[in-house]
């Protein structure tokens, strides 16, 4: 009982100290959480420059519009999940500690979850602006790109920890995620649409909350297997 | 009366049990042993039939030349590598065991995994945290270890602007604080002044003389560790 205790605290101790670093390395690195915001800022400006004077397209097509950048502005950001500690020997280890690594790749992904997918979420007000989104239904759009970003981010890290040992593995990376993103992107952009028009959002919105949950218990499992792989090549 | 006499007794047990788990159990282990180690690499077979035993306080000199397969073989009894003939395992009195925890292993490759935009004691601490959760390792322990090493003004400085044998100090103050039972030391010395290779020699002796194991790779004559030779030239097949 004792001995499981400690277990559970040293768990909780790992699980913090690379939370907690990893956020620290971000904060330090400042391209990294500024990139994939200034991304989705600019493709989503562009976008509504040019749909023109044709608000009523630009409407339609925003939940597409949303979607698709917000999943480049994750995908280019996941190349550096992994990379800085391959190339520096923390991944090592960080594999060869005694703790369970399930929990340290968990830590890892909501490390970069904080930098990448919550400044998305937080300029949604901004992004609603500027595709003429209404802010009635703010609070539902927020809500899909918080699931969103989370999803992208945790099916993408399975791609980011299979290239991490090549030099350039970006393309290969958006090849590895993208068939693993597809039903993200038509729950996602259903969820979107349904909630612009004012539709009953239960079925979609519980189909993105399933994909969350399955990507968050069982991505770990597939980025555990990649990473020790690549560790070995 | 009674309860004065059992009080201490059950609390240093449960101490051992809430500090140490790892070291208990393993107190009757007696060496770690290799069988007939081998590894094949890019169709070329790099060494075959290294077969080792090391007692408790013995370590290991791994020679060879450049890609004779040093760091592999040194990966290979680190965890890191599963594509291996042969066997690895604790020898238990008579009996081999054949899992080694991996909270007995501490391994310094090449790659030292310090983050150069984290200042030394960030980056220790992170390290005790990830490889030493269960030890009440405090941060005053930390800096005494960076500060022994001969890290005293850098201590909060990031660690790109530190030279790159105060970078090789910064892992290697984790021997201070070690509490692992074998080192696995890929290269300790690269970089390293005179005064730093004699104190991370000592720093081995020390480990060596309260029962611990050090398996090593060096190019620098290592003149005041008793260390048994393992020349990898002498286990590599000749071309037929």
């Amino acid at each position: 009982m004792l001995v499981s205790a400690n277990e559970n605290f040293s768990s909780y101790r790992v699980f913090t100290a690379i939370l907690f670093r990893d956020l620290t390395v971000y904060f330090r690195y400042r391209g990294s959480w500024i990139n994939p915001l200034f991304f989705i800022l600019v493709v989503i400006t562009l976008f509504s420059l040019g749909f023109g004077a044709d608000s009523q397209a630009l409407r339609v097509y925003s939940p597409s519009i949303i979607w698709v950048t917000a999943l480049l502005a994750v995908l280019l950001s996941l190349d550096s999940l992994f990379k800085t500690d391959f190339d520096d020997g923390s991944l090592e280890q960080l594999i060869l500690s005694s703790q369970s690594l399930y929990l340290s790749v968990l830590a890892k992904i909501l490390a970069h979850w904080f930098v990448t997918g919550l400044p998305i979420v937080l300029a949604t007000p901004l992004i609603s602006l500027i595709l003429g989104v209404s802010f009635e239904v703010l609070p539902e759009v927020s809500l899909g790109l918080l699931l969103g970003t989370g999803i992208l981010s945790f099916i993408g890290a399975i791609g980011a920890s299979l290239t991490v040992s090549l030099a350039s593995g970006g393309l290969l990376l958006s090849l590895l995620s993208m068939p693993l993103y597809v039903p993200a992107m038509i729950f996602g952009v259903q969820y979107l649409q349904d909630a612009i028009a004012g539709w009953p959002l239960v079925p979609s919105l519980s189909m993105l909350i399933g994909l969350l949950l399955a990507a968050v218990v069982l991505s770990p499992l597939a980025i555990m297997a990649g990473l020790k792989l690549s560790v070995e090549a | 009366m009674f309860a004065d006499d059992f009080q201490p007794t059950v609390r240093r047990s449960l101490l051992s049990i809430l500090i140490d788990p790892i070291n208990k159990q393993l107190s009757a282990v007696n060496g770690l042993v290799l069988d007939g180690i081998g590894c094949q690499k890019a169709y070329r077979q790099l060494f075959s039939g290294v077969t080792v035993s090391l007692r408790a306080g013995q370590g290991l000199h791994v020679a060879g030349s450049n890609g004779s397969g040093k760091t592999t073989l040194l990966k290979i009894i680190a965890g890191l590598s599963n594509d291996y003939q042969g066997s690895i395992g604790w020898r238990c009195s008579d009996e081999l065991n054949h899992v080694i925890d991996k909270s007995d292993l501490l391994y310094l490759g090449h790659l030292t995994g310090v983050k150069s935009l984290l200042t030394p004691l960030e980056n220790l601490s992170w390290w005790v945290s990830l490889c030493l959760p269960a030890y009440p390792i405090g941060s005053d322990e930390i800096t005494q270890a960076l500060q022994q090493i001969g890290l005293n003004s850098e201590l909060n400085t990031p660690c790109h602007f530190l030279s790159a044998g105060q970078q090789r100090r910064v892992a290697l103050a984790r021997l201070l604080l070690s509490q692992q039972r074998v080192w696995i030391l890929d290269e300790p010395f690269t970089a390293l002044d005179h005064l730093g290779i004699s104190q991370i020699e000592n720093c081995i002796k020390r480990h060596q003389s309260s029962g611990g194991m050090v398996i090593m790779t060096s190019h620098q004559v290592v003149s005041n560790v008793e260390l048994i030779n393992l020349n990898l030239a002498d286990y590599q097949q000749r071309p037929n």
